[in-house]
């Protein structure tokens, strides 16, 4: 029996760039807070495109409350670092930090898995010290977040001894259990987003300990006709029926036949995607749909819609 | 602008490909931009001739298997004219492709500058080398630039159109070079190699490196040491070649083409990526606008007959004809015909609202070049060589 998505206390969203990553993170944690759990929701590529979501002043690294229950931040690695230094190190509170931050950049930016321990550690930290009951991680696109989840492992591998390696331990173990942590990949009905979610869906299987929670497949378009519909659909199509039905409605209704038709193709061609999807993951592993949203595509608004879709496919 | 390009009408993708020898088409993830690369491509292999290559980064596996990509890697294929005849056109020119293999590339630029054979040897085998040159400081963005260099610079084709990778940011890959050559001559790289040049510290550093060794280990720290004071022998070719790259980037042979839809979020993109070219002067040649919806959608009388739809379905059911009637609409239920009206009708609003919103953000368009393509919404994907020239018909003239 798996654990439901919502019930994990940290949850890390990928996805390929466009197909609304960010848009999910942002309302399964708001989901979360509307459920009355004390939730977190991190932006992990400072972009600065999550205080859109919750229509709110840019997020920092210091986590602040944008809506009921729901605490916001941006990460930030050299905050990070100050941070653990301060923490988890005991270490004095570093002043004058200049030199040690432009070697940390240099370090961090050579050495893999350096800024990613960094960002994995924050968040698991506030898991373990149960300062949220949700954790929601915007995290990396679907091509560097296996670097991130594997992070303290890499680390494992480069570095033998000292303070750092000690605390790789809890980190893996937090990560890999299924209770607590889990990942969600976001995607979108279309070739290249579907290809890529089988592909990460078996590399997270392969080369991470992350249990896979959920897909989640946003822009879904809605069925337009049951079969018998569309027979009556194909029949008020052909020329005699539509001249007599334009006089009925008094204008043009070839437009109408046009965008239905284009509704109906993409509709489709999505479906064979979907189809195709759900053929290659397994079969136990949930798909929670998000429809496409016609009247507003982003901000606090469609968030809220994003998280009532997300709430009813859950069974809420 | 607009209006002037309205009346003239003078500028066209086709005009300005025929000018340029390199097109760089940028974008944010997921607008379309390989897609664009490899139809604009084959448009200029078909009706300017001549040799192009399609420089891809990571394209569609269909489109890969369309291109005869399938597991070449960095190597140049030729796209067979019979594959174009297949596809009912008569070539003038010939189509290559290549797609970029990172990894592979990183190899091939260690060599080449290396003192050395030993000392490329050495650093191939360096682990660190070895996880670093898959994601190295922006690695990605540069190595498709370099490769570009490269290519160009053996002088083969007469047009190359590269793909860029999907960057976080799309100015990203602009400043690739200039990162690379700052980070081989930076202070830092050499302070940070000092430790394993001589032992003695001095007494700015000291602290640093004790920290560093608390918190890292000093295995590690020397490891990344050796791993750059390596790197440090690839110094001067390294700095000269991302000089070159740049200045190349600058060249008036080189064109960049932004691909955006008109969805907010890389619309948003594709607007700072344009100024963030103009404040660098790069040349920016055409927006290609994707997955433009159907104008029909802005039709005012059809949103008037898909609002009768909406709200008078069942009367226009009855109206149009009794059961068993010549003009009976639908197997004689007019309950059934008036859910079908009403069902298309909402649709109809549905995707008009979707038009309109576009609409209205691509006048809002702040600056735009002078070509603007625009690509119709396509009902199907694109993944053969027919439909790369069916779109490429829509962007050319």
């Amino acid at each position: 029996m798996t654990t439901s998505l919502l019930d994990r206390r940290l949850v890390f969203v990928t996805g390929k760039g466009g197909v609304g990553k960010s848009t999910i993170a942002a309302g399964l944690a708001l989901l979360g807070a509307q459920r009355g759990k004390r939730t977190l929701v991190c932006e992990v590529d400072a972009k600065g495109t999550l205080a859109e979501f919750y229509e709110t002043s840019r997020t920092n690294f210091k986590p602040r409350e944008v809506q009921p229950g729901l605490f916001a931040m941006s990460m930030d690695t050299e905050a990070s670092l100050q941070e653990y230094l301060r923490l988890q190190l005991k270490l004095p509170v570093v002043t004058r930090i200049g030199p040690l931050a432009r070697a940390f950049e240099f370090v961090a930016t050579a050495a893999p898995g350096v800024k990613e321990i960094l960002t994995t550690g924050k968040l698991c930290w506030e898991v373990r010290e149960h300062h949220y009951d949700l954790v929601v991680v915007d995290a990396s696109p679907t091509g560097h977040i296996i670097g991130q989840l594997t992070a303290p492992q890499a680390i494992n591998e480069l570095v033998k001894v000292g303070l750092v390696r000690q605390q790789t331990g809890w980190l893996i173990d937090t990560l890999s259990d299924p209770v607590t942590t889990g990942l969600v990949i976001a995607t979108t009905p279309e070739e290249m987003p579907v290809n890529e979610t089988i592909e990460l869906s078996q590399r997270v299987r392969k080369e991470t300990n992350v249990d896979l929670a959920a897909i989640v497949v946003n822009r879904v378009l809605p069925e337009l006709f049951s079969h018998s519909e569309e027979e009556v659909f194909e029949h008020l199509r052909e020329p005699a029926t539509l001249a007599g039905l334009g006089e009925v409605a008094g204008g043009p209704v070839e437009p109408i036949f046009d965008a239905a038709r284009l509704a109906v193709t993409l509709r489709r061609t999505r479906a064979s995607h979907l189809d195709h999807l759900r053929a290659s993951v397994d079969p136990s592993l949930p798909l929670l749909y998000v429809p496409y949203l016609f009247t507003r595509s982003h901000g606090l608004r469609a968030t809220h819609q994003v998280a009532d879709a997300l709430g009813a496919e859950l069974g809420f | 602008m607009l209006k002037r390009r309205s009346s003239e009408r003078a500028r066209t993708l086709e005009q300005l490909l025929a000018a340029k020898e390199i097109v760089i088409c940028c974008g944010s993830g997921g607008v379309g931009k390989t897609t664009t690369a490899a139809s604009a491509a084959a448009m200029a292999a078909t009706s300017l001739g001549g040799k192009v290559l399609v420089l891809t980064v990571d394209p569609a596996r269909r489109l890969a298997n369309a291109l005869g990509l399938e597991g070449f890697g960095n190597t140049e294929k030729p796209v067979p004219a019979e594959a174009f005849k297949q596809a009912g056109v008569d070539m003038r020119g010939e189509l290559w492709a290549a797609m970029l293999d990172t990894k592979q590339s990183w190899d091939a630029l260690v060599l080449r500058h290396a003192p050395d054979e030993i000392t490329a040897r050495r650093i191939l085998e360096n682990p660190l080398y070895q996880n670093v040159s898959g994601r190295f400081v922006q690695s990605h963005e540069y190595i498709a630039m370099e490769r570009l260099y490269e290519i160009h610079s053996a002088g083969t084709y007469d047009l190359i159109v590269v793909d860029t990778p999907p960057t976080r940011n799309a100015i990203d890959f602009l400043e690739a070079p200039e990162r690379m050559a700052d980070f081989f001559s930076s202070r830092l790289l050499r302070w940070l190699t000092v430790p394993a040049r001589s032992r003695v510290m001095n007494f700015a550093t000291r602290p640093f490196y004790q920290m560093a060794d608390r918190i890292l280990g000093s295995q590690f720290l020397e490891d990344i040491a050796e791993f750059f004071l390596l790197f440090q022998t690839m110094y001067k070719g390294f700095v000269e070649r991302a000089e070159a790259v740049t200045r190349l980037l600058h060249d008036r042979r080189t064109t960049f083409v932004v691909v955006t839809t008109l969805e907010a979020a890389p619309l948003h993109e594709a607007e700072f990526f344009i100024s963030a070219l103009a404040g660098e002067h790069y040349h920016l040649g055409a927006l290609v606008l994707n997955k433009v919806l159907p104008a029909y959608l802005l039709d005012p009388d059809a949103a008037r007959v898909a609002e009768r739809f909406r709200g008078e379905a069942p009367r226009i059911a009855e109206r149009l004809g009794p059961p068993g009637h010549e003009q009976d609409a639908g197997g004689g239920d007019p309950a059934l015909v008036a859910r079908v009206l009403k069902e298309i009708g909402e649709s109809y609003s549905n995707f008009a609202v979707v038009a309109k919103r576009e609409a209205e953000q691509r006048a809002e368009l702040a600056s735009v070049p002078e070509v603007v393509a625009t690509v119709p919404y396509f009902e199907t994907d694109i993944y053969d060589l027919e439909g790369l020239l069916q779109l490429g018909e829509t962007i050319w003239k």
